[in-house]
């Protein structure tokens, strides 16, 4: 005795544990609710906090030191290319993964070694996992029903959350037999009904048409600011992140480049990835810049910024540069055309130009013009690395 | 492939030859329970349900249909514990040697059971000492019946998205609530399945069950090998013949059935999400 933990002592401790996760799966929503109300008087503390969040699979790093503050009832979007780290990040958040180091907290609490039934933040999954076996209102009601909610209780509510969604008549259908925009907004009905104090979504406009999304967009938002609870989004989309977001984080190589509103994010890019990745940019290297400016750093310019001069003559007022080019290709896009001009001992650059070209594609192409800017259209990059 | 007129033919008649050389015997058997002669004279001058009353009155087949069905339920039950958590632990966690453990896992199945009874005599009696007894039989049955479920359940694991049982998660469930609200759902009819193969499987194996199975005990199989040679117990060995076939038919046919629903209704809901 003594030398050994005791088969007793190991199934009390199994008995412990098991009785731990069932006391917080009972727990009622409400009081929880309630305690969130008590302990977050104070605005300074964010609803997410990551803190050097590193994770490793293997020999690849997924996340690299991330560190990020989400507020209170805020719409963040995670942007960025596929592999960039972001739905990653996601998973740690809802805790499907458990971080290599650093740490979560979620309202000042530390989350980071919990398990995802112990967290208050729910997920809206890309593929939107709804359970097929069950009718809609038993997929929404199942958060509830985990928590001990009498029957009657729980489908009412998932009856009103369903509502709220426009899916109110389809109550008895399984999932199979809803179409994709459908299906997505009961995933969003079954995450809120449990009142989360994060909503987690994950690329989950990815499957719908564009016609849906740019519908979707607008209600998510409206969802958002209405039941003021903080959304974290991650999308590749980067006009989706723009159109929705109060501040957005740029993901590259498992970090984060840039964090900012949409205008900062698009009108004041930190780098030449987030140059490139939000929108479409001019960039002219160091080099270039150099014989422009006589500052060797990066610089962007967005296509709306430059004029074109058909005549080929520069402007000569003052606070504006010109460069002559050569007119190499046009594309159409409807409000107005993309304008690609070779300058002359610089960069290939596109320019929106709205109003109606002065001739047909085939006379203009291949002619001398000259482009123009105002100087404070010109956005300096910090060179990578600093 | 477009098949020629000929060719469909030939396929045919080589198809019907051989069923009919894997069937006939069993009809023969099937007939012969009922033949009114003993000496099983072809064709049989008339028919009787005597064999079948005798059989049913003879205390050594009873006893021996109670014990097959006693082995069958109870390793069954074994199987589909065990089979289920093996195919969970291997197909929803990554863990050091699982590769190692499924090899080892399926292997029972393709090992001769002479070499199964053998090496399961050796370690009960030899190794821990235990007398042989029906729980012997049912502890070596459950070693290969486990591998018909784990095969069932992990073939539906992997058509079902892990993402079901993280939602369940992210919705506040722990383990075992989600293995009852939503694993276990969608492995009903694939563990149905499994486990009337693995019942059915137990119910007519003879091998090992010769090698573990205690002094006094009789399954009905081994009853069968008992009284084959002895001439005034042949018709009842024929009804006993019957049972057994029919007692392994019938869960085969059923597992067949809902494997075969089970796959159509999970190919409509691959088409429904396409769209």
């Amino acid at each position: 005795m003594g030398q050994q933990p005791s088969v007793d002592w190991i199934t009390f401790r199994c008995v412990a544990l098991l009785w731990t996760i069932r006391q917080r799966s009972k727990a009622h929503p409400m009081t929880e609710t309630l305690a969130a109300g008590t302990s977050t008087g104070s605005e300074a503390v964010p609803a997410i906090r990551l803190r050097k969040l590193t994770k490793v699979f293997g020999d690849t790093v997924a996340v690299n030191g991330v560190d990020l503050d989400i507020r209170h009832g805020e719409f963040f979007s995670m942007l960025g290319p596929s592999g960039s780290g972001k739905t990653t990040v996601l998973r740690l958040i809802a805790g499907f993964e458990l971080p290599t180091s650093g740490s979560i907290e979620l309202e000042g609490k530390d989350v980071t070694a919990m398990a995802p039934f112990q967290r208050d933040v729910n997920t809206v999954f890309q593929d939107y996992a709804l359970f097929p076996h069950m009718s809609l209102v038993d997929n929404v009601a199942y958060g509830l029903r985990v928590r001990g909610m009498p029957g009657k209780q729980r489908r009412e509510r998932a009856r009103e959350a369903l509502d709220r969604v426009q899916l109110g008549k389809f109550l008895g259908r399984k999932p199979a037999q809803l179409s994709g925009g459908q299906r997505q907004r009961v995933a969003l009905a079954r995450a809120l009904v449990v009142e989360p104090k994060v909503l987690l979504l994950d690329e989950p406009l990815g499957a719908l048409d564009l016609k849906l999304r740019q519908q979707m967009q607008v209600e998510l938002k409206e969802l958002q600011r209405s039941l003021g609870i903080t959304f974290i989004f991650v999308t590749h989309d980067q006009e989706e992140a723009l159109t929705m977001s109060d501040r957005i984080g740029v993901f590259n190589n498992g970090g984060i480049e840039q964090i900012g509103t949409a205008h900062e994010i698009y009108e004041r890019p930190g780098g030449i990835f987030v140059a490139n990745f939000v929108g479409t940019s001019n960039i002219f290297d160091a080099g270039q810049a150099q014989a422009i400016y006589g500052r060797p750093d990066p610089l962007c310019i967005r296509p709306e910024r430059l004029r074109v001069a058909w005549t080929g003559e520069p402007e000569r007022r003052s606070g504006t540069t010109s460069r002559p080019g050569t007119v190499t290709s046009f594309v159409y896009v409807g409000h107005a055309t993309q304008v690609r001009v070779q300058l002359d001992g610089g960069p290939a650059v596109v320019a929106l130009v709205p109003e109606k070209l002065p001739g047909s594609d085939a006379d203009l192409v291949n002619g001398p013009v000259t482009v123009s800017w105002d100087d404070d259209a010109v956005v300096w990059l910090p060179a990578p690395g600093t | 492939m477009r098949l020629s007129r000929s060719a469909k033919v030939v396929l045919g008649i080589i198809t019907a030859l051989v069923l009919l050389f894997i069937y006939t015997p069993l009809l023969l058997v099937v007939v012969n329970s009922f033949n009114a002669d003993r000496t099983f004279g072809w064709p049989p001058k008339g028919f009787t349900l005597d064999w079948w009353v005798k059989a049913f009155d003879s205390p050594g087949v009873r006893e021996a249909v109670v014990s097959s069905l006693w082995v069958a339920v109870v390793s069954t039950i074994i199987s589909l514990v065990l089979g289920t958590l093996l195919a969970i632990s291997l197909q929803r966690y990554e863990f050091f040697g699982r590769d190692v453990i499924n090899l080892l896992v399926i292997l029972p199945i393709a090992l001769p059971g002479v070499v199964t009874g053998i090496a399961l005599n050796n370690m009960f009696t030899t190794i821990l000492g235990v007398p042989l007894s029906l729980w012997t039989v049912v502890i070596a049955h459950a070693t290969f019946c486990m591998v018909t479920v784990f095969n069932n359940a992990i073939a539906r694991l992997r058509r079902t998205s892990a993402g079901l049982e993280e939602a369940s998660a992210d919705l506040g469930a722990g383990v075992f609530t989600t293995f009852g609200l939503v694993t276990f759902p969608q492995l009903r009819s694939a563990l149905l399945a499994g486990g009337l193969l693995a019942f059915a499987l137990s119910f007519d194996e003879i091998i090992v069950t010769t090698f573990t199975i205690g002094a006094g005990e009789t399954t009905l199989p081994i009853w069968i090998l008992q009284n084959l040679f002895r001439p005034n117990q042949a018709p009842v060995v024929n009804v006993v013949a019957v049972v057994l076939i029919v007692v392994s038919i019938v869960p085969i046919w059923l597992a067949q059935r809902l494997s075969g629903d089970s796959v159509r209704v999970s190919g409509a809901r691959v088409k429904a999400d396409g769209r």
